[in-house]
Order: structure tokens, then sequence, then C-alpha cells
């Protein structure tokens, strides 16, 4: 694995054409796509890809995407929220069927990326679909049966919003803690947190001690304020790492 | 030739002046922003801007002697490489030619350093000759921390994480250094209009 990311990282980020060999539907607005990529040399968890569309008449689009799948996986997956003004987005949700090839190129970003070596404690803190890239740390750390302590702090706007669900329930153990907080909508008799994420709520699910590290991912918004609540409850600026996108994300 | 999308048509909706936009960018209007960890927050008194390394005598402004230089108004396009490019933004800027006025050095290269760790480099000559402005306001405002303030460079006519936030000061070097991004496989040129986005482009 660590060799094969460094390869990836030594070469030139080429483009690629990938199959796609299965759709799912993780919510209405939702989509994670995986790909048989045969010149795939392997990625870390965290990193992304660039996908780029062409039309007929040779126009193209690109956009970047965050990697789901842990590096362990044999497929690579990439979850795509559709974005009702984006230009990528809403084909990759909609257009595309299995049997279609996708063109992309990657991994791209070694910073935002964490190895099971790299232990922890693990914090991580996702807004909407800024969840993506966390879940393929969470995929890896399982494929390696990492004991590091980890807590995914997970803000979804109603429980139906939440990506990976059923997965993440399996997930959890006594080393890996899901914690929701649901922003706009709860179910009847729902106990978790139900407001955006403050620092009295980090204060909570922090990991005490050094802290050990956190990644953050979401809209601006959301990793500015998350961040810097981790910043107040005591971490250091160096173990925060963060990946933001905003509404242009097409 | 790439290959063609199935039914992928493009929406083409914010094609602007094709002579603008580098390949493979797109038109936003409001302005994303990208960092790899916490927005640093340097009070202004503790806040310096410096020229070090390979140069004859270091330089060193405190904020109050950085804003008594003579500043003018920038309007550029810019473009990230992250895909997003904004057109005619306008910026409130010291130009680095001021800064190195009486600067002496034979050094070739640059590297931005900057609160929070972050470094990226650039040829000496690619800062020069009215090409690059450490910029302090945005819009008609001062420049908002999570853009960079109080202070940030702009170098416009490279992809935008050439254009280091936070900045604090430049180090001579007689030999080129990859900086952060650079580290990490992203272009050492960075040249949006040849799209030198990672590595081997």
């Amino acid at each position: 694995m660590a060799r094969a990311a460094i390869l990836g990282r030594l070469a030139p980020v080429r483009w690629q054409l990938g199959d796609v060999v299965e759709l799912v539907e993780e919510t209405p607005r939702v989509k994670t796509i995986a790909l048989d990529l045969p010149d795939w040399l392997g990625h870390r968890a965290g990193q992304h890809v660039d996908v780029r569309l062409t039309a007929e008449d040779g126009y193209q689009a690109q956009r970047s995407y965050s990697i789901a799948s842990a590096p362990e996986n044999d497929r690579l997956a990439i979850t795509v929220e559709r974005l009702d003004d984006g230009e990528v987005s809403p084909y990759l949700a909609e257009e595309l069927v299995v049997g279609d090839k996708l063109e992309l190129r990657g991994p791209i970003g070694g910073y935002f990326a964490w190895d099971a070596d790299d232990g922890g404690p693990l914090l991580l803190v996702g807004g909407g679909s800024g969840v993506v890239p966390l879940m393929s740390m969470l995929r890896h750390r399982a494929a390696r049966r990492s004991q590091v302590s980890a807590r995914l702090l997970y803000s979804a706007r109603s429980l139906d919003d939440v990506i990976y669900r059923q997965e993440l329930e399996r997930l959890a153990t006594d080393n890996l803690e899901v914690l929701y907080t649901l922003t706009r909508a709860q179910p009847p008799g729902w106990t978790g947190y139900a407001r955006r994420v403050d620092k009295d709520m980090l204060e909570e699910v922090a990991f005490g001690g050094d802290h050990g590290i956190a990644f953050v991912c979401g809209p601006t918004r959301f990793v500015e304020a998350v961040a810097d609540g981790l910043l107040a409850v005591g971490y250091a600026p160096e173990r925060v790492k963060t990946e933001r996108f905003g509404p242009t994300g097409g | 030739m790439s290959y063609v999308s199935r039914g992928f048509r493009g929406r083409r909706r914010e094609e602007g002046p094709s002579d603008r936009i580098p390949p493979g960018q797109y038109l936003v209007d409001d302005f994303p922003v990208l960092s790899a960890g916490p927005t640093p927050r340097t009070p202004l008194d503790q806040w310096d801007f410096s020229i070090t390394g390979a140069v004859a005598e270091p330089k060193r402004w405190t904020w109050d002697e950085f804003r008594a230089l003579p500043s003018e108004t920038i309007t550029k396009d810019i473009h990230c490489v992250t895909k997003w490019s904004k057109l005619g933004t306008e910026w409130e800027g010291v130009s680095v030619d001021t800064l190195f006025e009486d600067v002496e050095t034979s050094a070739e290269y640059v590297t931005q350093f900057s609160d929070g760790g972050y470094t990226t480099n650039v040829p000496l000559e690619d800062i020069l000759d009215g090409k690059a402005w450490v910029a302090f306001g945005y819009g008609g405002e001062p420049l908002d921390p999570e853009h960079g303030g109080p202070a940030r460079m702009l170098v416009p006519h490279l992809y935008f994480w050439k254009s280091a936030k936070w900045v604090r000061g430049l180090r001579l070097m007689d030999d080129d250094e990859p900086g952060f991004w650079e580290t990490l496989g992203y272009h050492n040129y960075g040249d949006p209009w040849r799209e030198q986005r990672y590595w081997g482009d």
C-alpha cells in the first residue's frame, strides 16, 4: 500500500478511463459510483480525483470528487452529491449508468490523508457530503483492523440525509464511536445532537490527552466553525486538517 | 481526443470571454475558500513582513510601516487549481517591486512563507516587474482572514495556490525548493494557461 501510494505520487497524474460497475443510491441526492480502473496505482484514504466529462463537440468540464473507498478495496468509489445548479454532478448522479466509462485522474492531495500507521486518536468531523473522504479513512481503518480509537461526528440536515448510515452502524465498535447531529429535522424520540456543531459539542466529542489528530470536511462555513472550535478546545493547529468545498463545487 | 461522455452536453452556463478562462476552468461569482488547516489569526501588533534568505541586507516591516508604503488598486482575473476562475477581482496592495526597491540579491527563486506554516515557491522574476503584490484589501474592504488576511500574496498569472494566504515574508533562494502543495504532487510552476496542475502536466 505504502509503496503504491509513493509510486502514485511520483508518477505523472495521467487521465485514465474507468468502467462504471455499480451505482448505489445513498440518499435521494447522493450517489456512489464504483469503478474498475485497470491502471490505478493506489491512493491514501482522504485523497480525491479529478473527473472530466467531454461532450461530442469536444467541450469539457472538470470537477474534483473525494474517494470514498479504502485503498484496500478492489474498486475505486466516489460519492457525488447532486447540486441543482451544477454542471458535472447532475450528469454523474442521473445520466451515468452501469457500463458507461468515466474519465478521471488521481489520486490528488496528500495532506488531507490518513494511514492506519499514522495512529491517533482520530477525530473525524464531517458536514453533509464532507463525510465522503472520512468514510474512506474509516473503511481503511476497518480493512487494516486498526485499533486506533476513532470518533466520527457527522452533521446532516436529517436522518434521511445521512450517507452510509447502515455501514456506519456496522463499523461502530468500542473503538469507533459514530455521533450524529441533525440540524433541521429529527425523528421522534431523537436523543442525539440537534444543532450546528459548536464548541460545547466539540468539548464533549473531542479526545482528551493530547487530542490526537482531527480531520474536518464540509462546506466552508462549517469547516471554519469546526476548525476554530477545535483550536478553542485545545487542538494544535497543525493537528487539524481541513478540506473545504463550496456550493460552486459543481 | 478524449473519451466522449455519452449524453453529456454541458451547461456552458457561465461562458465568459474565452480568452480569459484557461483550459479546464469554470467561472464562479462567489469566492470559494481553500486551505489545509485552521485559519490563523495573528494580531496586527505582532505581524511583520520580511525579506530574508540570500539577500545582502534582510528587510522587515511592521504592519504600520507596511501600510505606510505606497499601495495601489489591482484588478485581475484569478484561477484556482480546483477549477474555478473569478474575473475582475479588485484588490488593494503593495507591489512587490516596492518592497524590493533596496534589495540586492543574486537569488533566482523565492519561497513565500505564511502563518500556519504554509509555503509556496516561485521564480523571483515571476513576482517582479508589476506581476505580484502583497494584498491587504479586497473589494474595498480589509482582507477577510479566511481569504488570507491581514495580508496575502497576489500572483494572479499563476494558479492561486501560488498566492500564499497569511503571508509573512519572502525567502530568497539560490536554488528552487518545492513548497507545501508542490511537495504533495502539485505542479512546481503552475501556469493555468498551460494547465500545469500536477506533476507531469
